[in-house]
């Protein structure tokens, strides 16, 4: 196994007005190296938040995340422990995650100097890196500023290797970029993680990214990871009927001029989330069971995993095209 | 406090967290008409300041019979209670100002930023125990907290100074610390710790380029105020003694004899020069080293 990020039953919670919000309800997760794992779901979901916790910016109310070995702690004011300079975080705002009042190159060159690199060494390291981003090396004394988002978003994937970060946790590096600049670095983080074995979490909304390079896909809903699998089974059998609907909300440019399936109602208040399947409120196949047990995630035999009442553990999946749609009434 | 409108109005706009796009002003600080107006006149302030035994025609503390001399050939400013050289004295008197005023600031930038900064940074108990601390003294009237501290201790220039920098730190606090729990949050910070930064290491490397422009805009603009404080202070004889030349006891002595219009027109000039000027540098720094704040005071 190559296992070098798992996420064991992790419970986030936020405080609102003294009750307990449950942003992330329990999430399993596994991460190999050089793999990508795409997390996707709507927005509100939990998929930001999990990636926070998992670097340890925000802490786990229960469970925990397991970074080569060793359980990660939250961050506090004191020095992060050496072992998870590896464990780096790629931010969605290109324009907040560089200090706008210090050059690009004593940026780069901190996650070096930090790590015990010597001074002179780490000039000519940090000319590498931002090579290896595809920037000029003069771009070492420029300031943020002076940078586009796609060249800043860059700029911080950089700095995360300058810590030689073997897991990436990308929360919606793209999402902020113009298309030109979405595929410059998504290309650009795909090649790292195959040529530095890096294991990357690509969190994004945006599914036809995530399809194009992922290896595999978790798909979240309201806290909990309701299906993972390969990119191919997901797309091509969704074995959870939010994924189904998720993915059939895509707009395709196919010439046909249909329009995406959009799901019905809106993804409910966490703060008080349905009982028993947290997605049958929603649910175009829901059963009465559906409203009472929360089903269990279980792996079924083509080694997905995927949390559904009409999916059981260890068979092949149903496909949900024979399922009869249950009119909502 | 006492501000100036111009500086609740910086201190205002500095406090909002607007984050900071698009690129600096290039225009030069030499270009801008106000900036080589004040500089002119601070530099004539200092230039009188440091050869004040030459430039002055007579001894600022000689006196003689004669008393109340109008402005002639001899005695350009006339002459005092104690027929002392106005003009000298005035002369003299930039030797008090000056060097006094940019310590006040200095004193209160140190105590300010400490503050401020232990204050945003550590934050919880500790912020809001320092911050009601700040608010107690904001609530006095400036002025009138710098009377009661420098009547306490005695009439003297130094406790002046120390009066004034008890009046004027607060100011910097609440800088320091909004800008602080600004950047604080910021992806870049969380970055920082994800490299593996110390808290020291953040407070000084990542946060403090952040902080150090504005905080130094507030500096050149509070020099005209903390020169006003002190001169107002020596003028109601809470500040510099008796004999010592200081331009606001100088005018004291004129609202005395309020007949001899020139013993305190001259020094009410100078201190007027000396403030006006500080406040266009002041204001020119601001426009140069942080257009975001200029822009929202046009706004």
């Amino acid at each position: 196994m190559n296992e070098i990020l798992s996420v064991d039953d992790l419970v986030v919670e936020y405080n609102r007005d003294g009750t307990k919000v449950r942003a992330v309800a329990g999430v399993d997760l596994r991460l190999e190296k050089g793999e990508i794992l795409g997390l996707v779901g709507e927005s509100g979901c939990g998929k930001s938040t999990l990636g926070k916790a998992i670097v340890g910016i925000l802490g786990a109310a229960e469970g925990e995340v397991i970074f080569d070995g060793l359980p990660v702690k939250k961050l506090t004011r004191g020095k992060r422990p050496e072992h998870f300079r590896n464990l780096q975080m790629v931010f969605q705002d290109p324009y907040g995650s560089l200090n706008p009042r210090r050059k690009i190159g004593a940026q780069v060159i901190d996650g070096l100097v930090i790590g015990g690199m010597h001074r002179s060494k780490a000039l000519a390291r940090a000319q590498e890196l931002l090579a290896t981003v595809g920037l000029p090396a003069d771009a070492l004394g420029r300031f943020p500023h002076q940078f586009s988002g796609g060249q800043r978003q860059r700029i911080a994937i950089a700095r995360a290797l300058a810590a030689s970060a073997s897991v990436l946790i990308a929360d919606e590096p793209i999402s902020a970029l113009d298309t030109s600049s979405q595929a410059q670095v998504s290309n650009l983080l795909v090649n790292l993680v195959h040529e530095l074995s890096v294991g990357m979490v690509f969190i994004s909304h945006d599914l036809s990214i995530v399809r194009r390079i992922s290896d595999r896909v978790a798909v979240m809903y309201l806290g909990k990871i309701v299906e993972t699998g390969t990119v191919e089974q997901i797309w091509e059998s969704p074995a959870h009927p939010y994924t189904k609907a998720l993915i059939a909300a895509i707009p395709h440019a196919d010439g046909r001029s249909s329009m995406p399936a959009d799901l019905p109602g809106d993804v409910p208040n966490p703060m008080s989330p349905p009982s028993g399947c947290r997605f049958h409120p929603r649910c175009p196949l829901a059963m009465p069971e559906c409203a009472v047990v929360e089903p269990e995630f279980v792996t079924l035999a083509d080694n997905r995993q995927v949390a559904c009442h009409l999916q059981k553990a260890g068979q092949e999946p149903v496909s949900l095209e024979l399922i009869p749609r249950v009119p909502a009434s | 406090m006492i501000l100036s409108p111009n500086t609740r109005k910086t201190l205002k706009a500095l406090e909002t967290p607007t984050e900071k796009k698009g690129k600096g002003s290039t225009n030069s600080i030499w270009r801008q008409p106000l900036a080589i107006v004040g500089l002119t006149i601070i530099g004539v302030w200092v230039f009188v300041a440091v050869f004040a035994p030459w430039v002055a025609p007579y001894d600022p503390y000689s006196q003689e019979f004669d008393k109340f001399i109008p402005p002639s050939a001899e005695h350009w400013m006339g002459t005092d209670e104690l027929n002392r050289d106005i003009l000298s004295r005035v002369i003299y008197g930039a030797r008090i100002s000056l060097p006094y005023s940019i310590l006040l600031v200095v004193l209160s930038t140190i105590i300010g930023t400490i503050v401020g900064g232990v204050s945003g940074f550590f934050g919880g108990r500790v912020d809001a125990t320092l911050m009601r601390i700040t608010d107690m003294f904001f609530a006095f009237p400036g002025i009138i907290l710098a009377m009661a501290v420098a009547a306490a201790l005695g009439p003297e220039i130094r406790n002046a100074v120390i009066a004034i920098t008890i009046v004027a730190w607060p100011v910097y606090a609440r800088l320091v610390r909004g800008l602080i729990l600004n950047s604080k949050s910021s992806d870049y910070v969380t970055a920082s710790s994800l490299l593996g930064s110390s808290s020291i290491r953040t407070l000084f490397v990542d946060l403090r380029p952040n902080i150090s422009g504005p905080v130094f805009v507030l500096m050149a603009l509070e020099v005209g105020t903390a020169l006003l404080l002190l001169s107002g202070l020596s003028f109601l004889g809470l500040g510099a003694t008796p004999p010592s030349a200081e331009w606001g006891a100088m005018v004291s002595m004129g609202a005395v004899n309020f007949d001899r219009w020139w013993v305190g027109l001259f020094p009410g000039i100078a201190i007027l020069t000396a403030v006006l000027a500080f406040n266009f540098i002041g204001d020119t720094l601001r426009d140069a080293l942080d257009p975001r704040t200029a822009k929202a005071l046009r706004d």
